[in-house]
């Protein structure tokens, strides 16, 4: 969300109206902006009063509130006290700074596009010239992305004259003194210009911006009467969109207010004939329509249509008129006028969102929805916190840690092998470079954490969560992107021995909860009876099976001899698959992760049991 | 010492506590003045006897009082000084005995030592007992003197370092020299409590098995039990605080008959994520300053491809009463890959499947509560994961009204009553509004979440009805678990820095019910 920042005094100059600072805020509230801070210096500190500043957020998608002009005047209107301003283009003073030729062959592949427009006998003084600048970055900031979309070139037209020509040109052709050199009048070509905005630490910071380095004769000044606008672009709607809004707030300055002269753009080829041509600034005023009946349904209000017609005026929408209706049914149509400043309504949607705004969100009745509804959770969630209560019941802490992990605690700090993870381009820092695909390290580095914790009783956590792996077969919603979550259970155990059978225990305890029966030969074996009379699911049978060093890419992380797999049958398979091991963790393992005590851990699929 | 006596001896040593008491025994009025003396005249460990006291004191069978004594040790130096004469005399008996040509450092180094000549020479010249010699040899100018340090060592160790031996100037003066130092002795004198007896009777500190197995229990005395402590810490596990309050949303959500997504997808493609909510290709928030792109696998491999057409469209040329976006959609970009930035992604591939689903669009409500991700930099309130709590309703004709009655039932229901909504704005909703709470337990009013209603540009294409409305509503987990958990920076909620000890002690999460008469007042 762009923040704009306006002196206090300018502000209520320009509104007419003083506010105290809670009433102004609330004005805000109302209006659909924030007033974010009041501080006393302005960020660049160039001010060495002590004039209070408004910080001021404003949607990113109204450009026409960029500034003091534009906020200002659309405060005005919504306080109705004044109505929203009439755009008009006048013909040309002068026919030849009038157009703009385009060499297509040149510019196509770089930067296609170009719009302009004059603004005639404008008087500048120091705050307007500083808001018109301000403006330019906030546009260059916001919409244009940094000038990769659109970038905008303002000319002193009483220092140069036309007809004008929009080329592009290799960068050891183009000579001008660039504006970072205006005082020492130095002269540079593209290319020395691109190195010295590689080296000097002045102006490094201009790099990106080379192609649109202005002409230092060129630069508007206080003094300056008449202004060309030009914005090249990449996207021509966001470059009619950028010389509106510079045109609507600063025609205001004109000779005459609001008035603006056109530029016929011509796009020629080689052979200097003209392939397409079309005058701009587009300022384009619209007329749209929307029924009464659906801003009310929509909005959930009952306004007749003449105080509907009253309200468009505050959020100038303005002059709006009520059509006959075309059906009893429908009712009567509201055709409201869309300025060329409005480029955010684009739908009758938009135009009923600001009805709602002039009418008060917070003066509508509240309703509650007919919809007739049952209410239910997913099964897999639903599996997962009723084994969170059961884990957390058998004296395990439950941790919740980071899904974004480094390589080296998700793969190599366990003793594996590094493979195939989802990984990040752009990582933050080098904890997030990939999406784990184990929930182990999360818990390591949670007992590294706690050392201070007892672990003379043995010391046990546990998560339940998602780790991500590669998958490019698996389909939601008939899209394949080539990963896939799945749910994870994973445990440990610190404490002065390795508390192997405690982690086994709770494997078994988990299947037992789970309704999964032991094997036979497994639970013979073991001499453990219990597990005999637990209710087990048709079908459903587990057991463990030592896992062997070298066998798997997890192994690594385990004490040999003191490791095994976990072995389910399902009726979905028909046969054993492995959903997990347990083991006591390999003493490199723990040095890597800092513990000094034996650990165990678990780590099990909880999909495979719902 | 004859046999019997070594026999008496050992038995009195077996029963410390009865010297005690013994020691007491004469008159109400007796005591021991002090345990240190006691232990040394009784032969026993004054450790042992102090322990004892205190046990004894708490059954109230004696009375204690603290005493502290001050008194100086003598250090190992000191002591060889008492042996072997003091430093500077050692090195003037040395010159004295060498005659008047003296003794070079080097020739007195050998006789006196290393350490003794350094101190002892400088002491003497100090003292003006010797003189250095042009060519460096050192001379005595005097004969025998008294060896005052040594002197005074000498009373100091015969008063068992009483202070009141010297004056402060020979004690400041020692310890100068580091000769002496001051330690401080705890011990206690000793007088009968309000329960004292000769003998002293066990009580039991519990009831035990063997009390009740042998009846014993009935004329067992008990010790009081002390009421003022905390009892003994309780075992077991403990849940998760961001999870208690997840369990406690769901609940409440499917209370309103809310029905939960199936979030468990972490990697989205720029389509659903973006694309499907009308979120246009240029905008910021698809920046990879604000989004984890994925460098593998980079490319989503299949979306629905009518869909996608549809939804291109909409972009591209609009539709269905928009005007669009008006730019080029490029299938590259919708196929980048990413860590979704918000549970709306499913949101979207749900209202995707019940506008196609069998049988045609049915009134739905949907939930999820699950992780998202956006590449933020980090401060005490922000993570690059987080957990989103979405809520939205599907039906014919729904209205804002209808939404501000929504959010107003559910945030009633975590125990925020009084609401205000503020225009905001959201690429993919329209009217959007931004949620302010007035919160019972900050006592401000404050941002609690963000609403609006999906554009048609985004329900047109998935097919939905024209007339069926979606209302939504969301806001992130931490915030209110950090409020009612009074938890000030998030790394102490959320990741592997989290103190177990915050976990363990953290209250079951319980929203206060809306207190609609005190709201009313």
């Amino acid at each position: 969300m762009p923040t704009v920042a306006i002196e206090r005094t300018a502000l209520f100059t320009h509104l007419g109206r003083t506010y105290t600072d809670a009433e102004f805020d609330e004005l805000c509230f109302e209006f659909g902006v924030e007033l974010d801070e009041i501080t006393s210096e302005r960020e660049e500190a160039t001010k060495s009063s002590t004039e209070v500043i408004y910080k001021i957020d404003v949607p990113a998608n109204r450009y026409d509130l960029l500034c003091i002009e534009g906020i200002s005047r659309s405060l005005r209107v919504f306080l109705g006290d004044m109505e929203a301003p009439t755009y008009q283009i006048v013909s040309p003073t002068e026919e030849a700074s009038s157009t703009m030729t385009v060499v297509q062959s040149s510019t196509a592949t770089i930067r296609p596009f170009v719009v302009c427009a004059i603004l005639r006998d404008v008087t500048f003084d120091e705050a307007r010239y500083k808001s018109f600048i301000e403006l330019q970055d906030q546009l260059h900031r916001n919409l244009c992305r940094q000038r990769t979309l659109v970038a905008i070139g303002t000319h002193d037209l009483d220092s140069v004259k036309g007809p004008f020509k929009y080329d592009a040109r290799s960068p050891k052709d183009i000579r001008f003194v660039p504006l970072t050199h205006t005082e020492e009048q130095r002269e540079f070509d593209g290319a020395s210009l691109m190195e010295c905005y590689e080296t000097d630490a002045n102006c490094k910071h201009l790099k990106p911006y080379v192609p649109i380095i202005k002409n230092s004769p060129l630069r508007i000044t206080l003094n300056t009467k008449n202004v060309f606008i030009e914005c090249t672009a990449t996207d021509l709607t966001k470059a009619n969109i950028v010389l509106d809004t510079v045109v609507a707030m600063f025609s205001e300055y004109a000779a005459v207010p609001f008035s603006v002269e056109p530029v016929t753009v011509n796009y020629v080829n080689d052979d200097n004939s003209i392939v397409k041509s079309y005058v701009t600034p587009q300022m384009y005023t619209r007329k749209e329509t929307t029924s009464v009946k659906f801003v009310n349904s929509l909005i959930g209000i009952d306004v007749d249509p003449e105080p509907m017609a009253e309200l468009c005026n505050k959020i100038q929408l303005g002059p709006a008129r009520l059509l006959p209706a075309p059906s009893e049914e429908e009712g009567p149509i509201l055709e409201v006028t869309v300025p060329p400043t409005r480029s955010d309504i684009l739908h009758a949607v938009d135009i009923a969102e600001d009805i709602a705004v002039a009418y008060g969100y917070n003066n509508i009745v509240k309703t509650v929805p007919k919809t007739c509804t049952v209410g239910g959770e997913q099964p897999l969630n639903h599996l997962g916190d009723l084994l969170r209560e059961e884990i957390g019941r058998a004296g395990y802490v439950e941790v919740l840690t980071h899904g974004l992990c480094s390589i080296k605690d998700n793969f190599t700090a366990l003793g594996r092998p590094v493979t195939a993870a989802v990984s990040l381009s752009n990582p933050a820092n080098v904890e997030y470079q990939v999406v784990r695909t184990t929930l182990l390290p999360g818990l390591l580095k949670t007992l590294q954490h706690n050392k201070s914790m007892s672990f003379t009783g043995g010391f046990k956590l546990f998560e339940i969560s998602d780790v991500v792996l590669p998958d490019d077969k698996h389909v939601v919603t008939e899209t394949i992107v080539g990963a896939k979550n799945a749910r994870r259970v994973c445990a440990t155990y610190a404490g002065p021995t390795s508390g192997f059978e405690v982690i086994h225990g709770l494997v078994d305890r988990i299947m037992t909860l789970c309704e999964v029966a032991p094997e036979e030969e497994y639970v013979a074996s073991s001499g453990n009876k219990t597990n005999k009379l637990v209710h087990c699911k048709e079908g459903w049978a587990y057991t463990i099976r030592e896992l062997k060093a070298g066998e798997s890419d997890v192994s690594g992380t385990y004490f040999p001899g003191r490791a095994a797999e976990i072995l389910l049958t399902s009726p979905k398979g028909g046969h054993r698959v492995v959903v997990g091991t347990f083991g006591i963790l390999h003493p490199n393992v723990l040095e890597n992760f800092d513990i000094n005590y034996p650990t165990s851990a678990v780590e099990l699929d909880l999909e495979s049991l719902l | 010492m004859s046999l019997n006596m070594y026999q008496y001896l050992a038995k009195n040593m077996a029963d410390p506590e009865s010297s005690i008491l013994t020691a007491l025994s004469a008159s109400p009025e007796t005591s021991i003045p002090d345990t240190w003396a006691f232990s040394l005249s009784q032969n026993l460990d004054h450790n042992t006897v102090v322990g004892l006291s205190k046990s004894l004191e708490g059954d109230a069978y004696v009375s204690l009082r603290e005493l502290s004594t001050q008194f100086y040790v003598l250090s190992s130096e000191a002591e060889e000084i008492l042996t072997n004469g003091s430093q500077e005399m050692r090195v003037l008996r040395a010159l004295v005995n060498s005659g008047e040509g003296g003794m070079a450092m080097a020739e007195l180094e050998n006789v006196v030592g290393k350490d003794i000549c350094k101190i002892g020479m400088g002491n003497c010249l100090k003292n003006k007992w010797a003189k250095k010699e042009k060519d460096g040899r050192l001379v005595a100018v005097v004969g025998e003197m008294n060896d005052e340090v040594r002197d005074m060592l000498g009373l100091l160790k015969e008063s068992s370092g009483d202070a009141a031996a010297l004056d402060d100037k020979a004690l400041a003066a020692l310890k100068r020299r580091k000769l002496i130092s001051l330690v401080t002795r705890k011990s206690y004198s000793i007088t009968r409590g309000p329960a004292y007896a000769p003998q002293r009777v066990k009580k039991a500190a519990d009831l035990t098995k063997e009390m009740l197995d042998s009846g014993k229990w009935k004329d067992t005395p008990f010790k009081p039990y002390n009421f003022q402590t905390l009892g003994e810490t309780v075992g077991g596990g403990y849940l998760h605080p961001l999870l208690k309050v997840r369990a406690e949303l769901r609940k409440i959500l499917m209370e309103m008959g809310f029905q939960e997504m199936p979030t468990n997808k972490w990697v989205e493609s720029s389509f659903w994520n973006f694309d499907s909510l009308f979120q246009p290709q240029s905008h910021p928030a698809r920046d990879a300053h604000d989004t984890f792109f994925i460098k593998e696998p980079a490319q989503t491999i299949s979306v629905p491809e009518d869909y996608y057409e549809r939804v291109k469209t909409m972009h591209e040329v609009g539709g269905s009463g928009s005007i669009g976006y008006r730019y080029d959609f490029k299938r590259e970009e919708a196929f980048k890959n990413l860590l979704r930035t918000h549970t709306t992604a499913i949101s979207s591939q749900m209202l995707y499947k019940l506008a196609n689903q069998e049988g045609g669009f049915q009134p739905a409500r949907y939930f999820s509560i699950d992780r998202v991700f956006r590449n933020e930099t980090m401060d005490a309130t922000h993570l690059c994961e987080f957990h989103q709590v979405e809520g939205l309703v599907a039906d014919y004709n729904l209205s804002l009204g209808d939404l501000i009655g929504t959010i107003e039932t559910f945030f009633r229901k975590i125990g925020i009553t009084k609401l205000r909504f503020k225009p905001a704005f959201n690429p993919y909703t329209e009217p959007s509004m931004e949620i302010f709470g007035y919160h019972p337990d900050l006592k401000k009013w404050t941002e609690i979440g963000n609403s609006g209603m999906f554009r048609p540009e985004m329900l047109t294409p998935m097919g939905l009805p024209e007339n069926v409305r979606v209302i939504a509503w969301g806001l992130s987990l931490e915030r209110p678990t950090m409020i009612k958990y009074r938890i000030d920076n998030i790394r102490n909620l959320f990741g592997h820095k989290v103190d177990m000890g915050m976990t363990k002690n953290a209250p079951v999460c319980r929203f206060e019910k809306a207190n609609e008469e005190a709201e009313n007042q």
